[in-house]
């Protein structure tokens, strides 16, 4: 890694912040796997199999694999929001790794960057598990799952994007339960990760359209099913949309915030 | 002192670039309105120890922030290594190491894996880090500890550990803010005799203190601000002579306290109260010598003039965080 040369893109520096999350993401693997995919995979198993066998089917496919799709998109967007509020905020604030990584080279957008970076990543991760527990469960109709990867990780990132702009507002930690009770608990319960969009009033399914979680569903229910989802690139869109400009957000909120 | 191949490495005479390390002109800052530092002017030479002293609040962490391009300033121009502030910081910051005031060693990791990741900042690979990393914990004197977790470390190790951390990238300059704060006499001594080695390998340092026997031994230059603004700025031997008289008399005896007043008709004696001690500022010893041999039995304490005098002859004796 060149250093000292002229600065091009944004972020360029970001890969060891990401490095440094993952090595102590790998310390404490074991119960950092257990709390972020054991939640959602006993969500799953609970809810498909105790509503699956009193609603039957949601239009082609089963209520566990519907609610499977839906788990998946909402533990994405939970793990990186976690990873994004409340850890990084531990580093910036409590343990001030941030603090130490800014006497070096890296500027704040290499940290904010890395970890938006890393909180996507964190949301991959947990995503591939349930994946793989949901294709175990014989919940996936085809090799067009593999392709909700590269979604999840996108929804992580934008989701992570969005919670750092929190992060740089948060003064303490208690902070965050605005955010989880008044924007993401409505959206896991209105984004039709439990049940049809289509069941809830008109107004509700359009304002929910100017979230990412509605898109993140419409793009993975289908790549779970099997099959391949319709307007991919206006879904596709706006979860890239909210990544890059809550991204660009976070960043100038966060030099504002740091570099007083 | 004697040092093995390895630490050898560590200490390196730097290479020379441009003659001044720091050049600081008409720097200023404001916060909303408020002048935190006040058209501040100063260069340290390279190979230098210099110092920032000044009370809570004078501004010594501005200033600090300011030189690593962590705060722009509202006014002035910084020169760090002959890199332009803080336009060129990411370079400036490759060639700088940093001992923070607040401990960021980071909790998460092992002794080895801080050095590793740290230097993983700079841009420095493991495999090319892990052959120093022998060397920088000699240097820390934390060898057979590389597995250790940062809570299982004593204070003065863990500072001890920030420094060699702040010598991964072979800085050409090293910050310091209050380095051995908090650090028992046995710990300060031992960070102390490591900055000298470092200054012996031509390496350039900038320390805020607040304990002026710190400032006195290290530094070969210091400079006090205070509200901001620069009061003065010297060799610590300088400053001394410039501003105190050489020779001082501390009372705490209720007799000479109350009888002390008599002393100040005497040529070249400054008289100065402090709750219950007074304190005689003579610039020669022998009419305040001749004057307590008339008070036979009493106690009373004599020291040479030193940087904490100049230090409240400038700044004042109020308490700043009231």
């Amino acid at each position: 890694m060149p250093l000292g040369g002229r600065y091009s893109i944004p972020g360029r520096y970001a890969w060891p912040v990401w490095l440094r999350n993952f090595h102590v993401w790998r310390k404490l693997m074991v119960p950092s796997l257990l709390g972020n995919f054991g939640e959602p995979v006993l969500y799953l198993l609970a809810l498909g199999y105790g509503f699956g066998r009193m609603v039957g089917r949601v239009g082609q496919i089963s209520y566990i694999e519907f609610l499977a799709s839906g788990i998946l998109c909402s533990s994405a967007m939970t793990a990186a929001s976690f990873e994004a509020m409340y850890s990084a905020y531990t580093r910036l604030n409590v343990q001030h790794t941030w603090a130490a990584m800014l006497a070096t080279p890296l500027g704040v957008e290499d940290v904010v960057i890395g970890e938006i970076l890393w909180a996507g990543s964190k949301a991959l991760i947990n995503t591939t598990a349930i994946l793989i527990v949901a294709a175990a469960l014989g919940l996936v109709g085809g090799w067009t799952a593999l392709l909700a990867l590269p979604v999840a990780l996108a929804t992580g990132l934008a989701f992570a994007a969005l919670a750092m702009i929190v992060t740089a507002f948060a003064p303490s930690y208690d902070f965050f339960m605005y955010y989880f009770t008044l924007v993401l608990t409505p959206l896991l319960l209105l984004s039709g990760v439990f049940f049809p969009l289509a069941e809830l009033p008109h107004g509700v399914v359009l304002t929910m359209q100017f979230f990412p979680l509605v898109h993140a569903i419409a793009l993975i229910r289908p790549l779970l099913a099997g099959t391949v989802p319709q307007q991919a690139w206006l879904h596709g869109g706006v979860i890239l949309a909210y990544l890059l400009v809550a991204g660009g957000v976070a960043v100038w909120l966060f030099r504002r915030r740091i570099l007083r | 002192m004697e040092c093995s191949q390895g630490l050898a490495r560590v200490l390196i005479p730097a290479v020379a670039g441009a003659s001044k390390a720091v050049i600081v002109e008409g720097l200023e800052k404001r916060y909303a309105g408020r002048m935190v530092v006040d058209d501040i002017s100063f260069s340290i030479d390279r190979g230098e120890c210099f110092g920032l002293l000044g009370p809570n609040g004078a501004g010594k962490t501005t200033v600090l922030r300011m030189l690593l391009a962590h705060t722009p300033p509202s006014a002035g121009r910084i020169e760090v290594l002959g890199y332009s502030m803080p336009g060129e910081a990411r370079a400036a910051r490759a060639r700088i190491g940093v001992v923070a005031q607040e401990d960021n060693l980071d909790p998460d990791f092992t002794v080895l894996e801080n050095l590793l990741s740290y230097a993983r900042y700079f841009g420095i690979k493991p495999r090319a880090m892990r052959r120093g990393t022998s060397a920088l914990l000699e240097f820390a004197a934390l060898e057979g500890r590389e597995g250790a977790r940062i809570h299982e470390l004593s204070g003065g190790m863990q500072r001890r550990l920030t420094l060699a951390r702040a010598l991964v990238n072979d800085p050409r300059l090293l910050v310091l803010d209050e380095p051995t704060t908090g650090l028992d006499p046995q710990a300060r001594q031992l960070i102390w005799q490591r900055l000298r080695s470092l200054l012996a390998s031509g390496r350039t340092l900038f320390l805020t203190t607040h304990y002026m026997e710190e400032a006195e031994r290290l530094c070969d230059r210091v400079a006090i601000i205070d509200g901001g603004r620069l009061v003065a700025i010297g060799s610590p031997h300088a400053l001394i002579g410039e501003h105190v008289e050489a020779h001082v008399f501390e009372f705490t005896a209720p007799d000479l306290v109350s009888r002390a007043a008599d002393l100040a008709r005497l040529e070249g004696v400054h008289i100065e109260r402090v709750g219950e001690t007074t304190l005689v500022y003579a610039r020669s010893p022998e009419p305040v010598r001749a004057w307590l041999s008339g008070c036979a039995g009493e106690q009373y304490w004599y020291r040479p003039g030193n940087l904490e005098d100049v230090f409240f002859r400038l700044t004042g004796r109020d308490l700043r965080d009231r």
